[in-house]
């Protein structure tokens, strides 16, 4: 069943001003459960509207939004706990740690969720554990570490709700090659570990390639497509006049087969293309 | 020290104080960075979060100033204040986030921000103003207010205010971070024509390879340290070190890298998809 589900989903900011913009425009999108989706979108695409829809932070002027098939607007306001089955983790989330120490930040949420202190305790203690935030370091003050162990704690006490949609806008924004490796290497062994959906917003169609099961590419206030990675790359020269880009090595199958040497489509990634061309050569060179 | 060198790096150490007790010091940042920058020079520098990279960019416009060793830019001692502003005005610089940078409401008067705090007079500030929109792609935008710019144009706007000071230098540290795709790619194209059209020297602080391969020279640090200092081919070769430091090489090398490892013979020096194209379809065309 599909966790969350849009229906003619539209949002107009600024009504009745000069300012009027339409950000989503009759949105209709699926999402299954367990999934992990990347978001792709040019800046001003929509991407951040739609994950805001998700949780409730905004009311559309238009369509529906359902969470496990309950429409999340049927009453005036949206349930209590629908923040804490949909997760979100802004971008930059570690500018919002506020604790004195790491424990009592990833305590946060669950605490809210008015959960007795043995559970907390748990629920933090296990979080950290899937982050590898050491125990030694729950007793420290947040503000003493590095900027990317900061984002694995302000990432914790989201996940330390247990929702079942954890959204991430732009997880690995600003960390280097390893850092951005590591977070989305956790949230992945997180999605298989626990079952959770995942959304993540991102602007790397390469790490997209590597983490994501399907894409959610929004272009214009519009949905333009959610399907799996490799359907989603086959539409390379449509996804670059959108702004956006395919991974370096998918332009460079695509530029060989339009040269004749085709070697299959959905090549976008590093090893699987390293596969395609010696199976190429061995395959031509048996028949010889 | 060479006339052609803008920047000169002599055995830098770099230690930040303490924030609780500022007579100690943290452990060193940059443990003896010796450099040359040559004028006209598009250079890139790498390393993993905490290696030193930023720190090395702020004590180039005497942000910072070195705990010992010395840095010269143009021959001027940046530990010596008189130089100061004369340092600054030689190599400017662009930061990671474009709302961080802009302080006017209209996008000419902040590309005019550095002109005015100099006193430049009326006619001259207007044309420099003027050039430096023109050099960036932004000059239709001269009457916007930045809030309605894109990511892309934010940074293009902030390097304007740069160049109208007219610097020999410029060093961006991860001045793409923040931008989506296409914005990431105005960014470097405008500086790529700053460096190759204008002839100003580029440092370019990066996590992206892509970017780097464009360079004329890469810089690689790690743990306070240049590792490698080469072209961007030679660089790139170094696959397995790179991984070991925690960085990444093009797309592109690292197929070179993994076919060669299953025994073909590729030029390992190919960092660009156009040469990576050319080196499979002799390859597969000779099969």
């Amino acid at each position: 069943m599909a966790i969350l589900k849009t229906e003619g989903l539209t949002y107009i900011y600024g009504t009745g001003t000069p300012f009027e913009k339409k950000a989503l425009d009759n949105v209709n999108v699926e999402i299954q459960s367990g999934e992990i989706a990347g978001i792709i979108g040019h800046t001003g695409s929509g991407k951040s509207t739609l994950v805001q829809h998700f949780n409730g932070l905004l009311r559309p002027s238009s369509g529906k939004v359902y969470f496990n098939g309950e429409d999340i607007w049927k009453d005036k306001k949206v349930p209590h706990d629908l923040r804490f089955e949909i997760g979100l983790v802004f971008q930059y989330p570690e500018y919002q740690i506020f604790e004195e120490t790491v424990f009592k930040d990833i305590a946060y949420g669950p605490k809210n969720m008015k959960l007795d202190e043995k559970s907390v305790d748990e629920r933090v203690r296990q979080t950290a554990q899937m982050l590898q935030i050491p125990d030694s370091m729950l007793s420290r003050s947040p503000f003493e570490l590095s900027g990317g162990q900061k984002r694995r704690v302000a990432i914790a006490g989201v996940m330390a709700m247990r929702p079942k949609v954890l959204i991430l806008d732009e997880p690995t924004a600003g960390l280097d090659p390893r850092g951005r490796d590591t977070i989305l290497g956790l949230i992945k062994n997180y999605n298989r570990e626990t079952g959770c959906t995942v959304l993540i917003v991102s602007h790397s169609m390469e790490d997209m390639a590597r983490f994501a099961d399907k894409l959610l590419v929004m272009n214009k206030s519009r949905l333009f497509c959610y399907d799996e990675v490799s359907a989603v790359f086959s539409k390379a020269d449509e996804i670059s006049d959108m702004g956006l880009s395919v991974p370096q090595i998918t332009r460079v199958f695509n530029s060989l087969k339009k040269s004749g040497y085709d070697l299959g489509e959905e090549i976008y990634t590093v090893k699987y293309a390293a596969k395609k061309v010696l199976e190429y050569l061995n395959k031509e060179g048996d028949l010889s | 020290m060479s006339e052609e060198n803008i920047v000169t790096a002599e055995n830098v150490r770099f230690s930040y104080p303490d924030i609780r007790n500022e007579l100690k010091k943290t452990p060193e940042v940059l443990k003896g960075v010796s450099i040359d920058i040559h004028s006209g020079e598009f250079t890139a520098v790498l390393g993993h979060n905490g290696s030193g990279k930023s720190t090395f960019a702020r004590l180039i416009n005497a942000i910072l100033v070195p705990s010992s060793g010395t840095v010269y830019v143009s021959g001027m001692d940046t530990k010596d204040d008189e130089n100061l502003f004369a340092i600054r005005q030689k190599a400017g610089m662009v930061f990671q986030n474009p709302d961080n940078q802009l302080v006017a409401t209209i996008v000419e008067e902040d590309v005019a921000f550095g002109l005015e705090n100099l006193g430049v007079e009326y006619t001259e500030m207007r044309k420099r103003v003027d050039d430096a929109l023109k050099s960036v792609n932004m000059y239709e935008y001269r009457n916007h207010s930045p809030h309605q710019l894109s990511g892309g144009q934010k940074q293009r706007v902030a390097i304007a205010g740069v160049i109208a000071m007219r610097p020999q230098c410029i060093i961006l540290d991860e001045p793409t971070a923040m931008l989506d795709p296409s914005g990431r790619r105005e960014v470097i194209n405008t500086i790529k024509k700053l460096n190759r059209e204008y002839g100003i020297t580029v440092i370019l602080i990066t996590h992206y390879m892509e970017e780097a391969a464009q360079a004329d020279r890469v810089v690689v640090m790690d743990n306070g340290s240049v590792v490698l200092d080469d072209t961007p081919e030679i660089v790139f070769s170094n696959v397995e070190l790179l991984k070991k430091l925690g960085l990444d090489v093009p797309q592109v090398t690292e197929l070179v890298y993994e076919l060669n490892k299953a025994g073909l013979n590729l030029d390992k020096h190919i960092i660009t998809e156009q040469q990576c194209i050319d080196a499979l379809t002799i390859l597969l065309k000779g099969r």
